[in-house]
């Protein structure tokens, strides 16, 4: 048994670490190997061809590594959390309120007659929508304090960001097309536009995400049984649901706000890792949906990449299935 | 073990035990017995700790229980509820090995010690054999006797079960039930349980603890019934209880 697990952490290895460097040799402009190898490590390359590789691709390789880590442990989190295998990242609403935040940054800002620069607007969009996440999970965190039954939460996360969506839809048709083009094109998720100055941010976040997400493990594994075992085993519920809210929001929220709202990974790698680990220990499934993720998503950059398509609509074909055959399964 | 003192239980305004004061001693098999709505499962969770209770105290093994820390708590008392646990992938050997978390590490490391007692656990109740089997694929019987070996494993002096034969069919009740009289008695727990099963409250254990609202009549089998309690307490237009045979009939 454990040496299943020892190949299959070794496989996922090699398959991330090939994907990553495929992800960095393919691109808009083609590159030999060699040269790309050649910028990455203080070879011979000219200065065009070491930002490109530099710059644009390998910036855009650890976003999406980043990205599936992220998202991947989140949905691991918010399954075991509401013992719920259709939960993910984006249960509590937090895709719902970072999208409100970029809707008003975006949409509302110009009906109120503010018009910003194309400069600041980059940083703005990810601050709107961080802000936007922070609020819902504050709002999340606020209720759970007062509600013990944690499937009123998971309906009162889904009504929230339901009603938010309404907001969001009151703005996009009030709202020019020009304005409306570019809330569009942020809803569709981009791992490409993270500049230098964001990937300090980004990192240190999803860094301190996986931290508490590792300390609540035992937690999780505890979780398994119920609420009503998991007290009686010594766990404090609340100050777990509390970690794990927050690991969740910079996670999740983290991700969504730099990259925009990237659908079913969360949902559909935890069961990937499920499926592969046979195992529901978190001690394996973290590190296994942590791994699973970054190829997922390095995948999903690759071929988006091919085809020229947004990385949503790459996210959501590959996912949907995935969720199609859990609740098929689960039946 | 248990020690009530004064005890009065309810949720929002309504009260529904009042002023209880009775103890369940280690090595004993108690049985928590009253009608639907009468405050079982109100009283089971105020004494884990799951529950709030609205005045008096709960002694378990000598401390207060509104004292203990969680930690503490989970040392003293373990709980199996009707929840059904069936989560895919997971085995019985790692359901019983939660049972350790008062005892591991942050991140949950098993000792061998800890192991042991696993093991032991399991055995304890018939399941060593299935230690590697996952409970998805299991009855509910089956299912139910890995719980309890998962309290088992808790090491702690109390265990408290809430309606554990529940959808049990009536060989598997009697065999739990008796398994759990066994574990009272040889290992010295001290184990309380609410069950509607009347008869098998009769003839297993040795004490039975009684709702008649707002009390609590706490006495041994043989006592209670002839104390005349059950008779009152479980008539209906069609039904009666008959002492002689310890069963209920219908008229």
């Amino acid at each position: 048994m454990r040496s299943r697990k020892t190949i299959l952490f070794s496989a996922l290895s090699v398959i991330a670490i090939v994907l990553f460097v495929l992800d960095i040799a393919t691109g808009s402009v083609s590159i030999p190997l060699r040269e790309v190898w050649g910028a990455l490590f203080g070879g011979e390359a000219d200065p065009t061809t070491v930002k490109i590789v530099k710059d644009i691709r390998l910036m855009k390789a650890v976003v999406a590594v980043a990205t599936g880590v992220a998202l991947s442990v989140s949905g691991l989190l918010m399954q075991t959390l509401f013992r719920n295998p259709l939960a993910g990242p984006y249960v509590l609403g937090i895709s719902s309120g970072a999208s409100l935040g970029v809707a008003l940054f975006i949409l509302g800002a110009p009906l109120l007659g503010v018009t910003a620069n194309s400069a600041l607007s980059s940083l703005g969009i990810a601050g709107a929508a961080w802000a936007g996440a922070a609020l819902i999970l504050v709002f999340i965190a606020a209720v759970s304090r007062k509600i013990k039954d944690i499937m009123v939460i998971l309906i009162l996360g889904m009504m929230f960001s339901s009603g938010v969506s309404a907001v969001v839809q009151i703005l996009q048709y009030l709202s020019h097309e020009e304005a409306l083009k570019s809330f569009v094109i942020w809803t569709m998720g981009s791992l490409g536009d993270v500049t230098a100055s964001q990937l300090w941010l980004l990192i240190p976040a999803v860094v301190v995400g996986i931290v508490l997400s590792i300390a609540v493990i035992k937690p999780l594994n505890l979780l398994l049984l119920g609420e009503s075992y998991a007290r009686t085993m010594g766990l404090n519920v609340r100050s777990t649901r509390m970690i794990v809210f927050l690991a969740t929001a910079l996670l999740a929220g983290t991700v969504t706000a730099f990259c925009g709202p990237i659908g079913f990974v969360g949902l559909a790698v935890p069961h990937v890792a499920r499926a592969l680990f046979r195992d529901a220990d978190h001690r394996v499934l973290m590190p296994a949906s942590a791994l699973c993720g970054a190829v997922v998503l390095l995948f999903c950059d690759l071929v988006s990449k091919i085809l020229t398509l947004p990385i949503n609509t790459i996210t959501a074909l590959l996912g949907i299935p995935i969720v199609i055959w859990v609740v098929m399964r689960n039946k | 073990m248990i020690r009530l003192e004064n005890l009065t239980v309810g949720y929002g305004e309504r009260i529904l035990l009042e002023g209880l004061s009775t103890s369940f001693a280690a090595g004993s098999i108690s049985a928590l017995v009253g009608r639907n709505g009468t405050g079982k499962s109100t009283l089971m969770r105020a004494i884990t700790g799951l529950g709030e209770y609205m005045s008096g105290e709960i002694i378990l093994g000598g401390e207060p229980l509104s004292g203990m820390t969680p930690s503490k708590l989970a040392e003293t008392i373990a709980f199996v509820n009707t929840e059904r646990v069936r989560i895919a992938n997971l085995s019985c050997r790692d359901v019983v090995a939660l049972g350790r978390a008062p005892y591991t590490n942050w991140i949950g490391k098993m000792q061998p010690e800890d192991e042991e007692v696993v093991m032991r656990s399991l055995s304890l109740v018939g399941m060593e054999s299935y230690a590697l089997r996952t409970m998805d694929k299991m009855s509910d019987g089956e299912c139910q006797r890995v719980m309890i070996a998962r309290a088992l494993a808790q090491a702690t002096p109390i265990i408290l079960l809430d309606e554990p034969t529940s959808f049990l069919d009536m060989p598997n009740r009697y065999e739990l039930c008796s398994l759990m009289a066994d574990l009272a008695h040889n290992e010295g727990k001290c184990i309380l349980f609410s069950t509607h099963e009347l008869d098998i409250a009769i003839s297993l254990c040795d004490s039975i603890a009684l709702i008649d609202t707002p009390s609590l009549h706490h006495l041994p089998v043989a006592d209670m019934v002839h104390s005349g309690h059950i008779e009152r307490l479980f008539s209906s237009p069609k039904v009666y209880f008959d002492p002689v045979t310890g069963a209920v009939r219908t008229k």
